[in-house]
Order: C-alpha cells, then sequence, then structure tokens
C-alpha cells in the first residue's frame, strides 16, 4: 500500500466521516439528554435535504445568485428542526419521556413511517438534485485526484464548526450547563429550579436540526476511514465496515466510546 | 337410476352440441398490475402506472378489448414481498381479475410466476429482467413481453467494442443486490468473450441507495480506467453521475450507463458527450425509426402534457404489454371463431405472438421469453434540449442478442464470436435532428 493510497483513502474518510458525523451528533444529542432513541432522526434528515432542495431549486428558478444556495441549506436545517422537531417533541415525545424503551422504539418508529408518507405526499417519489453548492466552489487536484472543494473542505469544515460549537455551548455558556445538569440529574435540576421540559424541547430542536458529542465524533471517523480504506483494498468490505466497526466498539466499549460505566442510584 | 342416466345423457348431449371453448364475454376485463408506487423503484413504477392509465384510457375510449372495457387494480410492489403476494392473490381471487401484469422487480417476478400457476391466471411479466425465470423453470401462465438482462448486456457490451476498440482497462460501480452483480457478470462475461484481452482493474459494489459515492470515485480516479461500467438506476445513478461530474470524472473515462436512458432528462447538464447509454429495450422518445410514426409522436406528446417529462423505459414495456394482452385476445378470439376466448386460447395466442408497443415489433418465443431489440447509444449536446440526446443509435435485433432456447445466459455469453459486432443485421442511426 503506498503512501498516496493512504492519504487518499485518508481524505476520502475524512470527508466521509464529516457526513455521518453531521447525522449522528443529532442523534447522539437527543440520545443524551431525552435518553430516547430517535428512530425517526433519519426522517428528519430526509426532510431536510428536501427542503434544501426545494429552496436551491426556488433560488435557481427565481435566477437568483447560486451563492444562496449555502444559506439556503443552513434555513431548511432550521426550518426542520424547529417546526417539524418542536412539533413532534410538543405533541408527542413529551409524553413518553421516562416510559418503557419499547414504547419509546414503537412512538418513533410510526412516527418514522409518518414522516415517510408525509415526504411521498409533498415530494412526490422522483430524486431530486440540487448540484450548486457541489460545484459552486469548483475542484482541488491532490495527488492527481480531482476533489471537489465542497466535499473537502466545506463538509469537514461544517463539522469541525458543530463539533466544537457544540463543546462550546455545553460547557460555557448557561443554557448549555443547564443541559448538561439535565442530562446527569433531571430531578436534582428540577429541584434547582430549572424547567427540564423547556430544555428537552430545546435539545430535540437543536438534535433534529443537527449530539456524548466527541464520541459521535469518533465513531463518525473510525466508519469513514473504515469504509474508504475498504473501498481502496478490500471493496468486498465496504458494506460490511460499519457493522464490523459497530461490533468491535460494542463489544470493547458497550457504554459508548467516552463515557464510563455508571453505577445505578438505588 | 333411470332418471339420472337420462340427466347424464342430457348433459352429454349438450356438451357434445356446445363449443368446448365457449366463454361467457365479460361485462369488464380486469386486469392487476404489480408495480412500485413507493421506494426507490418508484422512479420506474410511477411512469409506468401513468402509461398504464393513458393506455387503458385509449383502449376504453375504442369500446375495449374485443368491446370489453377495461379495469386496472394496481398493487403496489414497494409494499414488501409479503404483502404483495397476498395481494396479487386477493386481486385474482376476490376481484374477479382475469390476466395480471407483474413486475418490475426481477424478485417479485421470481416470486410471482409460481403463484400465477397456482392460480391459472394469465401473467404478463411486463418489466422485470432476469433471465432466470424462463432459464431455470418452465411456466404455462407467464409471458414476458420485453427482453430480459442477457440481451440487454449483450448489447451494451457489442456497442462498446465496436466504438471503442481501443480500450484495455475497465471498471465496474455497480449496486450492491442481486440484479447489480448478476448485470455485471453477463456484462462482463460478454465483454470477456468479445475482447478476451480486457483487464479488470476494480469490481465496486457501494450499497443500494448509497447516498455518497466519493470514495468510489477518488478510487476509480486514481486507478485511471478506460471505461467504466455502471448499471445501476435511479437515485443511486444520478447521485454517482452529479457527484462524478461536479469532480470533472465523467470525461476522464469513458462511462457505459446501460439503464441511463432512464435518468438522462433528470440529470441535465449533469451528463456529458460521449457517455454510453442504453435503454433496457429499443426505447427511447427520439428512436429513429419511429420519429415519424404519428402513433409514435403523439404518445410522447400526449405523456409529456399529462407528466411533464419524457416517456422512459417502464412506459415502453407498459405498452408493450397492453398492446400484447390486447392483440392476444384478439387472436384468441379470431382463433374462437369470434367468440370471447377460454384462458387457454388465451395462453395460445401468447406463442409466437408478435406485437407493435410504441417502438420496434417484439415477438414471444415458445418458451414465453419476449425477443425485443436493444438501442444504446452516444451521448451529444444539441442546443434543443436541456439535457444529454443520443447520437451514433445502433439497433441490436432480439433474435441477435437474446439467449436461444435452452441455453442459459451466462453459458451463451461466455461462447460469442467478436464478429458478433459487425453482424449486418445492426442497425446505427444519427441523432435525431
Amino acid at each position: 500500500m503506498s503512501l498516496d493510497i493512504i492519504l487518499l483513502a485518508m481524505l476520502d474518510g475524512l470527508s466521509y466521516g464529516a457526513q455521518v458525523f453531521l447525522v449522528a451528533v443529532g442523534l447522539s444529542l437527543i440520545f443524551g439528554v431525552l435518553r430516547i432513541v430517535n428512530v425517526a432522526h433519519g426522517s428528519f434528515y430526509a426532510i431536510g435535504a428536501y427542503v434544501a432542495a426545494s429552496l436551491g431549486i426556488w433560488i435557481a428558478t427565481a435566477g437568483w445568485s447560486p451563492w444562496l444556495s449555502y444559506p439556503a441549506m443552513l434555513v431548511a436545517a432550521i426550518l426542520v428542526g424547529v417546526i417539524v422537531g418542536g412539533l413532534l417533541e410538543a405533541t408527542l415525545l413529551r409524553r413518553i419521556y421516562g416510559k418503557e424503551q419499547v414504547l419509546q422504539l414503537l412512538v418513533t418508529f410510526a412516527v418514522f413511517m409518518i414522516l415517510e408518507d408525509v415526504q411521498k405526499v409533498t415530494w412526490g417519489v422522483k430524486p431530486y438534485f440540487v448540484n450548486t453548492p457541489l460545484s459552486l466552489l469548483g475542484t482541488v487536484n491532490v495527488l492527481g485526484i480531482n476533489y471537489s472543494v465542497y466535499q473537502l473542505a466545506v463538509i469537514p469544515l461544517v463539522a469541525l464548526c458543530v463539533l466544537l460549537g457544540l463543546r462550546f455551548i455545553l460547557r460555557y455558556t448557561r443554557i448549555g450547563r443547564i443541559v448538561t445538569a439535565v442530562t446527569e440529574d433531571r430531578e436534582a435540576s428540577m429541584a434547582m429550579g430549572v424547567d427540564s421540559s423547556r430544555v428537552y424541547l430545546f435539545t430535540f430542536m437543536a438534535g433534529a436540526g443537527l449530539g456524548q458529542i466527541e464520541g459521535a465524533a469518533v465513531a463518525a471517523l473510525m466508519i469513514g476511514l473504515g469504509r474508504s480504506i475498504a473501498v481502496y483494498l478490500a471493496p468486498e468490505f465496504d458494506v460490511l465496515m460499519p457493522y464490523l466497526i459497530m461490533f468491535v466498539v460494542l463489544l470493547f466499549k458497550p457504554q459508548g466510546l467516552f463515557s464510563t460505566l455508571q453505577t445505578r442510584k438505588v | 337410476m333411470i332418471a339420472k342416466a337420462a340427466m347424464a345423457a342430457l348433459s352429454a348431449a349438450v356438451l357434445a352440441i356446445t363449443p368446448a371453448s365457449a366463454v361467457e364475454k365479460p361485462k369488464e376485463l380486469v386486469i392487476g398490475i404489480t408495480t412500485f408506487l413507493s421506494g426507490p423503484a418508484s422512479v420506474f413504477g410511477v411512469p409506468g402506472k401513468n402509461a398504464a392509465d393513458m393506455l387503458i384510457a385509449d383502449i376504453n375510449a375504442k369500446g375495449g378489448i374485443l368491446g370489453v372495457p377495461v379495469r386496472a387494480i394496481v398493487i403496489d410492489e414497494g409494499a414488501g414481498a409479503n404483502q404483495l403476494m397476498s395481494e396479487y392473490r386477493r386481486v385474482v381471487l376476490n376481484e374477479g381479475a382475469q390476466v395480471m401484469l407483474a413486475s418490475v422487480s426481477s424478485a417479485n417476478c421470481l416470486a410471482l410466476s409460481p403463484v400465477a400457476e397456482d392460480l391459472e391466471v394469465p401473467n404478463i411479466l411486463w418489466d422485470c429482467s432476469s433471465p432466470r425465470i424462463f432459464e431455470d423453470n418452465k411456466y404455462k401462465y407467464s409471458v414476458r413481453t420485453q427482453a430480459h438482462t442477457g440481451a440487454e448486456m449483450l448489447a451494451a457490451a457489442l456497442y462498446l467494442v465496436k466504438n471503442k476498440p481501443n480500450f484495455k482497462t475497465i471498471a465496474g460501480v455497480n449496486q450492491d443486490y442481486a440484479a447489480g452483480r448478476d448485470q455485471w457478470g453477463l456484462f462482463l462475461t460478454a465483454l470477456k468473450a468479445l475482447k478476451p484481452d480486457v483487464q479488470v482493474v476494480a469490481e465496486l459494489f457501494p450499497k443500494f441507495g448509497a447516498p455518497d459515492y466519493s470514495t468510489e470515485i477518488s478510487r476509480l480516479q486514481a486507478l485511471k480506467p478506460d471505461v467504466v461500467v455502471n448499471t445501476s438506476w435511479g437515485g443511486d445513478l444520478d447521485t454517482f453521475v452529479q457527484q462524478a461530474a461536479a469532480r470533472g470524472f465523467m470525461t476522464q473515462s469513458t462511462f457505459v450507463l446501460p439503464l441511463g436512458e432512464s435518468s438522462l432528462e433528470r440529470l441535465g447538464d449533469a451528463v456529458p458527450a460521449g457517455v454510453i447509454i442504453g435503454g433496457r429495450g429499443d426505447h427511447y422518445f427520439l428512436h429513429p425509426k419511429h420519429l415519424k410514426d404519428a402513433a409514435f409522436q403523439d404518445f410522447v406528446k400526449r405523456y409529456h402534457d399529462k407528466t411533464g417529462a419524457y416517456p422512459i423505459y417502464p412506459v415502453f414495456h407498459m405498452a408493450q404489454a397492453m398492446a400484447a394482452l390486447q392483440d392476444a385476445y384478439v387472436k384468441a378470439a379470431k382463433d374462437n371463431n369470434g367468440q370471447w376466448p377460454s384462458k387457454d386460447q388465451l395462453l395460445a395466442a401468447f406463442q409466437n405472438l408478435k406485437f407493435h408497443g410504441l417502438t420496434s415489433d417484439v415477438t414471444i418465443r415458445a418458451d414465453h421469453q419476449g425477443l425485443e431489440d436493444q438501442l444504446i447509444g452516444t451521448t451529444i449536446r444539441v442546443p434543443q434540449y436541456p439535457f444529454a440526446v443520443l447520437d451514433n443509435i445502433s439497433i441490436y435485433p432480439g433474435a441477435l442478442v437474446t439467449t436461444p432456447i435452452g441455453d442459459k445466459s451466462a453459458e451463451w455469453l461466455s461462447k460469442i464470436k467478436p464478429a458478433m459486432a459487425s453482424d449486418p443485421s445492426i442497425e446505427t442511426f444519427a441523432a435525431a435532428k
């Protein structure tokens, strides 16, 4: 394996890992604070993509500057987080906090099914494509390979900003400390006067728009690198690689990559 | 005892003077259609249903089939195999469907063909492509009104070696599911028979429905193959091409997209000139042999007016299935002295039936496999369309590229000769101006 191949695989792995992180961080944040495995999280991602594509097509049709497609993606994420995430938390999920995990899984699975149909009714079944953000920044040549700047720089940079931004918010801001307090001990934080319902709503909206943050980042990077190395060296393992990594992590760190074993309160 | 004997004699006498094939003409002909209305394959299933709606309206506007109006019941293949089987049975047994049209998915065709035998219902395989259906089995009730993957992949390989004879290396990027692996396997078998010195530098099978192909594209860019074959379809193909085009990869190698016709309009300017495209049959809205055909033009215009898109191959496949259905009833009735035919007479009429859908005629062979021509072309950009159209179009006769009766596609394709690429029966056309 030449040095070039290793470098190329790392670049591809970094880019793919950044994409995986942007989806996983929301799921992780919701699970970390709300203790809910949100099966419908992928639907938020899909609806966000549809809204972003629709806005992109609208901008192109209206003849506006293609550079507006970048803020349009941010607007799409905020719209989906606030409207879909906020509505869902306030009307449905609030009723199942602290309930059995089976019930939580069933409810979020039902939401997933409903949102899938909402997508079909709203956008139909044809694929939507807006490649403006991908092509607008052009390409850069690395070791004879053309990478799009969007893939190689924008996505990893956005992922890095989200990672550092969330760390900053959770460690150094008042709302972040409240979220951390609710995550650590909901009852004690409520006794101190924290409105946990508002914290849950905020977390769900933020998580739906975009979570142990470091764990999500490292796991995403492992999957990204693992998958790209497989494509370069053993393509047959491409599909298997994420599951293999998940298996290894569950085998050695079942409590999470950066979590420590917790004693149960009696 | 005497009364029973008299009754038996009377029954025998009645049967003797009544033609055995006399079937009462129904008030309506109920047909069941299985197609994808949901899921990724709905990019084919919905156009197929749109075509069925239009074609059935046309048939009924002309008085129906032999004066019997047609009514379709559509079943969503996207609901999953178990529900599909249940619905298929329900439509036949409870709704009284006399003929079934199944399916887009090859897996569903493989599963439903034995069910059609159990239910004794004529079953037209209208879009699926697995060669295994009639190569591994014999079905009385199922017929296929289009080609199979073997013919489609062979035509693409023939076109490639004829038009790009000097290529040395090839890579494949194909969806990781049964059909994706079958397509690549058959293409490669044919190609190695036609050009034994070809070197395969990569065989990639990204996950079905993958949203990102950047690693595969980087890998292929590093390998620099002369030819890249991608048998993907729908959103997978669109995503791959968009991402490859954004990185300038579409012009680095010669791309062969055997199912690309169905994505050309959606892909807009992402497809450059020089890409080899197939249409799963001779299906193309600018078909050079049928552009001046009034019925063809009228249908393309009406379909575009109705849906806002040009017809793609499942539309043409549906037209073939409907044409075969109609012609088989007419032929069977003719053989039955003008009376409504029985089920067996209808099945007999499908044998060696030659019918005209929207493009070239299709013939159903004795093994119930359709002989359908294959159209392959190379993309060019013209000002009239905001997407790539086809030039240097070759049409491969179904009889030339279809695996003979009794042979298995993989075996037969490994024995074809390079001279087949220059067979005089292959017609070539420039782009429609």
